[in-house]
C-alpha cells in the first residue's frame, strides 16, 4: 500500500508490484511495516543451499545491513545501530533471490547491476539506498525487533526482522521498470571526468 | 609506582577520546558539511544533508556512535623524547581502543589474516596502528586519532608514476578514483594525496594528509595551486553527497609531499567519508591535556 502523509511517500508493507508502478529512479520514499535485515551469508543460504528463508519476505523490504543489537529480556531486543552495507556484495545472488522468495523492497547502499534490475523488473521489485553513515537515525526508526531466525549466522548475519515505521529516507536506485540510476549516473560523472582531466592537466605542467 | 598512576591516568584520557570521536565530528568537518549543505539545491541532496545533521544530533543525544562502522583505530604520533610515558606509549594505546571498543561501544573490527579470524577486542596483529614520529628536544605528545572505515579505506591506492607522465599523470590518477570507488565512499570525502619518491612514501603521506585540518593549504605554492585544480576538478564532476548527483563532491584535496628520485613519482591517494572521525589531542609532560579537534569536550 501505498501512504502519502506530510508530503512523504510511504510504502506500507505489503506492496504489491502495483505500489511500485510509478516509482522512478531518484524518488524519495519511506517505508513502514516488515524490514528483515538480509546479507551475504543469508543470500548464499537461499541460492546455493535452496533453503527456504524462515522470515517471510513476500511482499516485504530487505535491508543489506550488519546491526548492532543489544539483548533485553524475555528474548527480546533492542537496535542500537544499523547502517546499511554495500549491496553489490548481493548482486549475483539477487535475481535468483527475488524469485525465490517474492521481497518487494531491497535497501542497500551503493547501486546494484544487471541481475538486480533484471529481477526488479521482471518480479516487480525496487532497490533503494538508504544514506550511508546514518545509523542512529536509522535504528531510532526501527520500532521493534519482531524475530531473530538464522542467529548461528551471528549478530550481523543474523535475519533481524524489524517493525519500522517511516523508515528512510529511501533513494529509490533501480525501479520496477529496471532503469538503474546509479549505472546512468556514472555515465555523467566518467564524461566530466574525462573533462576535469584534460581541463587540470593543462594547467600542471611543473615538470618543464 | 607513579609511572603506573600515570599510564592508567593516560590510557583512561585516550579511551575517553577515542569514544568520543565516534560520536561527534570534528569542529572541521561539521563547518564543511554544514557549507556544503547550504550550498546545494536539489531535494535530494537536501534529504541526505539533514538526515545526516539528524543523525549527528542523535548520536550525541543518545550517546551512540554515529556510524556503525567505527573503523580500524589509527594514532599518528608526534613524541618528545622526552613525554615520560614514551616507553609505553604504544601499549597503552592499544589497550585505550579495547577500553573504548567496550565502553563506547565500538564494532569489532580486527580480523587476524591469514588465520582469519575476528579477534573480538577490536584490536589484533598491528593494530590499531600506530606511526611513530620522534621530535628531539620535547616533552610533549601530539596523536592525532583516526578511525578508519571499511568504505573509505577502499578507494586507497598508490603507484609509481614515469616523470614523463608528469603531474598530469597524477592527476589522472587521483580522478579515476573518484568515479569508480570515491563513489560508495560517503562522499563529500576529503581527499589525501601523496606525492613523494616511491609507493609506501606515498602511501603513509596520503593518509597524513587526511589529518590536516579542512581549508589549510599545501605550504608549496604549486601543490597548494594543484591542491585546489584538483578539489574543482572532483566537484565539478558532481558526486554529491552519497555519490547521488550534486554540486559538490569534496569537503576538500589535502595533498603532502616529499623529493623524489630523477626517475620516479610515487603518488598515493586516500580518502575519508563525510562522517570524517578525525580527533587530535596533545599531552604535556604532566598529561594535561589540549584538544584541537573538538571543542567542548570534558574527558
Ligand atoms: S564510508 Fe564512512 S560514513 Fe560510510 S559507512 Fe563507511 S565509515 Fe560510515
Amino acid at each position: 500500500m501505498v501512504e502519502i502523509k506530510d508530503g512523504k511517500k510511504i510504502l506500507v508493507t505489503p506492496v504489491s508490484k502495483e505500489d511500485l508502478a510509478d516509482i522512478s529512479i531518484g524518488d524519495i520514499v519511506y517505508l513502514s511495516g516488515s524490514l528483515t535485515t538480509c546479507r551475504d551469508v543469508a543470500h548464499r543460504r537461499v541460492v546455493e543451499e535452496g533453503r527456504q528463508i524462515p522470515v517471510d519476505v513476500r511482499d516485504n523490504a530487505i535491508f543489506h545491513a550488519g546491526p548492532i543489537i543489544r539483548p533485553l529480556d524475555d528474548d527480546k531486543y533492542e537496535m542500537v545501530s544499523v547502517g546499511p552495507t554495500t549491496s553489490m556484495r548481493m548482486e549475483k545472488f539477487e535475481y535468483e533471490f527475488v524469485k525465490e522468495t517474492g521481497v518487494r523492497v531491497i535497501v542497500g547502499k551503493g547501486g546494484m547491476k544487471e541481475n538486480t534490475e533484471r529481477a526488479c523488473k521482471e518480479f516487480g521489485a525496487i532497490h533503494c539506498v538508504f544514506p550511508a553513515g546514518n545509523a542512529v537515525v536509522a535504528a531510532t526508526e526501527v520500532e521493534e525487533i519482531v524475530d531473530a531466525k538464522w542467529k548461528d549466522l551471528g549478530m550481523p548475519e543474523t535475519l533481524w526482522n524489524c517493525r519500522v515505521k517511516e523508515f528512510g529516507p529511501l533513494i529509490v536506485s533501480i525501479d520496477s521498470s529496471g532503469r538503474n540510476y546509479f549505472e546512468e549516473k556514472k555515465v555523467e560523472y566518467n564524461k566530466k571526468k574525462d573533462e576535469q582531466v584534460e581541463l587540470i592537466s593543462k594547467q600542471v605542467g611543473f615538470i618543464k | 609506582m607513579a609511572n603506573e598512576v600515570q599510564v592508567e591516568k593516560m590510557t583512561d584520557l585516550m579511551a575517553k577520546f577515542i569514544a568520543h570521536t565516534a560520536k561527534k565530528l570534528p569542529d572541521d568537518v561539521i563547518a564543511k558539511l554544514q557549507e556544503l549543505r547550504d550550498k546545494e539545491d536539489s531535494p535530494m541532496t537536501k534529504v541526505i544533508y539533514d538526515t545526516m545533521f539528524r543523525n549527528q544530533e542523535l548520536a550525541v543525544q543518545l550517546n551512540r556512535p554515529s556510524c556503525q562502522d567505527t573503523g580500524v583505530l589509527q594514532f599518528w604520533v608526534k613524541c618528545g623524547t622526552g613525554f615520560p610515558l614514551i616507553n609505553e606509549l604504544e601499549a597503552l594505546l592499544k589497550e585505550s581502543v579495547v577500553k573504548a571498543t567496550f565502553e563506547a561501544p565500538l564494532r569489532h573490527n580486527s580480523v587476524e589474516t591469514f588465520d582469519e579470524y575476528n579477534t573480538g577486542k577490536n584490536v589484533g596483529k598491528g593494530t590499531p596502528t600506530v606511526w611513530w614520529d620522534i621530535v628531539p628536544n620535547s616533552d610533549e605528545c601530539e596523536i592525532y586519532t583516526y578511525m578508519a572505515g571499511g568504505g573509505c579505506t577502499l578507494p586507497g591506492n598508490a603507484t609509481v608514476l614515469m616523470p614523463g607522465e608528469g603531474y598530469e599523470g597524477v592527476t589522472k590518477f587521483v580522478l579515476d578514483r573518484m568515479t569508480t570507488y570515491g563513489l560508495n565512499a560517503c562522499p563529500p570525502l576529503l581527499v589525501g594525496v601523496g606525492v613523494a619518491t616511491s609507493v609506501e612514501t606515498a602511501a603513509l603521506l596520503s593518509k597524513k594528509a587526511l589529518m590536516r585540518p579542512i581549508g589549510s593549504h599545501n605550504d608549496n605554492e604549486k601543490a597548494a595551486k594543484m591542491e585546489k585544480l584538483l578539489e574543482d576538478g572532483i566537484n565539478a564532476i558532481g558526486l554529491g553527497p552519497q555519490g547521488m548527483g550534486g554540486k559538490y563532491s569534496v569537503m576538500g584535496v589535502n595533498i603532502e609531499n616529499t623529493a623524489r628520485h630523477p626517475s620516479a613519482i610515487g603518488v598515493a591517494v586516500n580518502v575519508g567519508c563525510w562522517s570524517h572521525r578525525r580527533g587530535h589531542i596533545i599531552f604535556d609532560k604532566y598529561l594535561n591535556v589540549t584538544i584541537t579537534s573538538h571543542s567542548g569536550v570534558e574527558l
